[in-house]
C-alpha cells in the first residue's frame, strides 16, 4: 500500500534507510531499485501530489523518449511509476518541503520538513529536478519587504485577511477560489487579471461575476505597476488598465502567477554545487557528502544529460552503493527479475 | 535561414540567424540571448521565453493559441504584442524579424 502523508510534525522523527527528497519519476523509481535491494523510502514533496514536474509542468503532454513507451503522458508515466513501486510501500510526505540537514554522530540524518516532520535516515538521495516549486513573485521593486505582512501566495490563517482592503491578482482557479473565500470577510476585494477571460472553472469564474454586479467587489482587467506603502506596511498599489493607471488603497495583495523553480534550502546543506546543480560521481553518484546522493536533473557529471532515461540509470547505480551503507555486512548479488524467484517474491508477482 | 534581431530592455541590439523549422526559442537559446530563460524547455508550460513582437512583425508571428493565452497569464508586464516565443516557428517570413526581451521573465 501507498501511504500519503499530510504535515503532521508529532515531534518524534521517523526512522528509515532512506529519504528521497522529490517524488518525480526518477524519485519514483529509485524506490523501486532501492526496494529491490529491501532498503525502505520515505519520499518528500513540495507538490501536493506525486509525479513532480511531470504532474505539475506538463500531465497532458506527451513524451516520446521514455524507452518501450512511444508516447506518454506526463500523468500516465507517473501513475505508472506509481503501480510499479507499489510492492514497495513507500511512504509519501506531500505539500513539504525540507529544509534542515544535519549529520548525526552516528553518521546518520536528521532532516526536519518546514510543516516540522523529522525523519532519521541513513541515506539521503536528492532527486529534486529543478528545485523545489515556490510561487512566482511579481517582479515589482520593493515587493519582498511586503512579503509575509502584506503580500501572500498562500492563506495560513483567514484572519488575516479579516477587514483587510485585499487585491487579488490571477486568473486561474487559485485566484477564483479565493476570491469567493475571501470576499465576504474583507473590508472591500479586487480582482484583477490581465484580461477578461479566466482559465478557473466556470462556476467559480459565475460566482465572482455575480458579486461584481451586486456591487460586493470590484473586477479589474489591467496589471501591477507598482507598490506604496512603508515598513512592510502596503498602503496602496498602482494598477495599469487600458483607460490609464489608478491607484488603490490595498493593503493585501495575493498574486497568482504559477510557479517557478528553486533550489532552496538544499544551497545550505555544505554540499560541493556548479550553477546550482550538484556535481556526483557517476558510479555511485554520491555528492561531496558521503550518504548523500543526487539522481535526475538536479545533478552534473561530465555528459550529463537531463533526461528521464538517465535519472532511472542513475537511480540504479546509486541503490547499489546505498545498499553498501544500509547492510554493510551483506554481499549483494545481482538478480535480474525475471529470473529471480527473491525478487519475483518482493514484487509480489510470485 | 532568417536573422531575426532581439532589443534587451537596456536598447543593446543582437541579431542571429535562425534556421528555419527550429522555434524561436530555440534559436534565441542556441545563440545565448540573454532574458529568454525557457525554463520548461519549449513545452508552452512556463511562461519565462516571454517577449514583445516589434509591431511590423505582428502579422507574421501570429497571433497566440488559447494554450499560449493562458500561459502568458504567467507572464508579467503582458502586452498585446506579447508571445511566448517557444510557440513561434522560424519561417523565411520571419527573416528581419525583431523581438524586444521584457525586463524581467519573473
Amino acid at each position: 500500500m501507498t501511504t500519503l502523508q499530510h504535515g503532521g510534525g508529532s515531534g518524534e522523527p521517523i526512522e528509515t534507510d532512506v529519504v528521497i527528497i522529490g517524488a518525480g519519476p526518477v524519485g519514483l523509481f529509485a524506490v523501486f531499485e532501492l526496494g529491490l535491494l529491501d532498503i525502505k523510502c520515505h519520499l518528500i514533496d513540495i507538490l501536493d501530489k506525486p509525479g513532480g514536474q511531470c504532474a505539475e509542468l506538463y500531465p497532458e503532454k506527451p513524451i516520446y523518449d521514455i524507452p518501450a513507451l512511444p508516447v506518454v503522458s506526463g500523468q500516465e508515466l507517473t501513475d505508472r511509476l506509481l503501480e510499479q513501486i507499489k510492492p514497495f510501500e513507500p511512504t509519501f510526505h506531500i505539500s513539504e518541503r525540507v529544509d534542515e540537514l544535519e549529520r548525526q554522530p552516528d553518521g546518520r540524518f536528521l532532516l526536519r520538513s518546514d510543516a516540522g516532520t523529522q525523519f532519521l535516515t541513513k541515506i539521503v538521495v536528492i532527486a529534486a529536478g529543478g528545485g523545489s516549486f515556490t510561487p512566482k513573485r511579481p517582479p515589482l521593486p520593493g515587493i519582498e519587504t511586503y512579503e509575509g505582512s502584506s503580500v501572500f501566495y498562500s492563506v495560513r490563517r483567514m484572519e488575516d485577511f479579516r477587514g483587510r482592503d485585499i487585491l487579488i491578482v490571477g486568473g486561474g482557479d487559485s485566484a477564483l477560489d479565493w476570491t469567493l473565500s475571501l470576499q465576504p470577510i474583507a473590508n472591500s476585494l479586487t480582482l484583477l487579471h490581465r484580461r477578461d477571460d479566466f482559465r478557473a472553472a466556470p462556476h467559480s469564474v459565475e460566482k465572482m461575476r455575480e458579486l461584481v454586479a451586486a456591487g460586493k467587489m470590484r473586477l479589474m482587467i489591467g496589471q501591477m505597476a507598482g507598490l506604496q506603502g512603508s515598513d512592510g506596511q502596503l498602503e496602496s498599489v498602482a494598477v495599469k488598465t487600458k483607460e490609464g493607471e489608478e491607484t488603490l488603497k490595498i493593503d493585501r495583495i495575493m498574486p497568482f502567477f504559477g510557479l517557478t523553480m528553486k533550489l532552496g534550502p538544499v544551497a545550505n546543506w555544505g554540499l560541493n554545487l556548479e550553477e546550482n546543480l550538484i556535481p556526483v560521481d557517476t558510479e555511485k553518484f554520491e555528492t561531496s557528502e558521503p550518504r548523500i546522493f543526487a539522481i535526475g536533473d538536479i545533478n552534473t557529471y561530465p555528459g550529463k544529460l537531463k533526461l528521464i532515461l538517465s535519472g532511472f540509470h542513475e537511480a540504479a547505480l546509486m541503490s547499489q552503493a546505498a545498499h553498501r551503507y544500509v547492510y554493510p555486512d551483506k554481499k549483494l548479488l545481482f538478480q535480474y527479475t525475471t529470473s529471480s524467484s527473491n525478487l519475483q517474491k518482493k514484487l509480489g508477482v510470485r | 535561414m532568417a536573422k531575426i534581431t532581439f532589443i534587451q530592455p537596456d536598447g543593446v541590439t543582437q541579431v542571429i540567424e535562425a534556421t528555419v523549422g527550429q522555434t524561436v526559442m530555440e534559436a534565441a537559446k542556441t545563440n545565448d540571448v540573454p532574458g529568454i530563460e525557457a525554463e520548461c524547455g519549449g513545452a508552452c508550460a512556463c511562461a519565462t521565453c516571454h517577449v514583445y513582437v516589434a509591431e511590423e512583425w505582428r502579422e507574421k508571428a501570429g497571433a497566440p493559441s488559447e494554450m499560449e493565452e493562458d500561459m502568458l497569464d504567467f507572464a508579467f508586464d503582458v502586452r498585446e504584442e506579447s508571445r511566448l516565443c517557444c510557440q513561434i516557428k522560424v519561417t523565411e517570413d520571419l527573416d528581419g524579424a525583431v523581438f524586444q526581451v521584457p525586463a524581467k521573465q519573473f
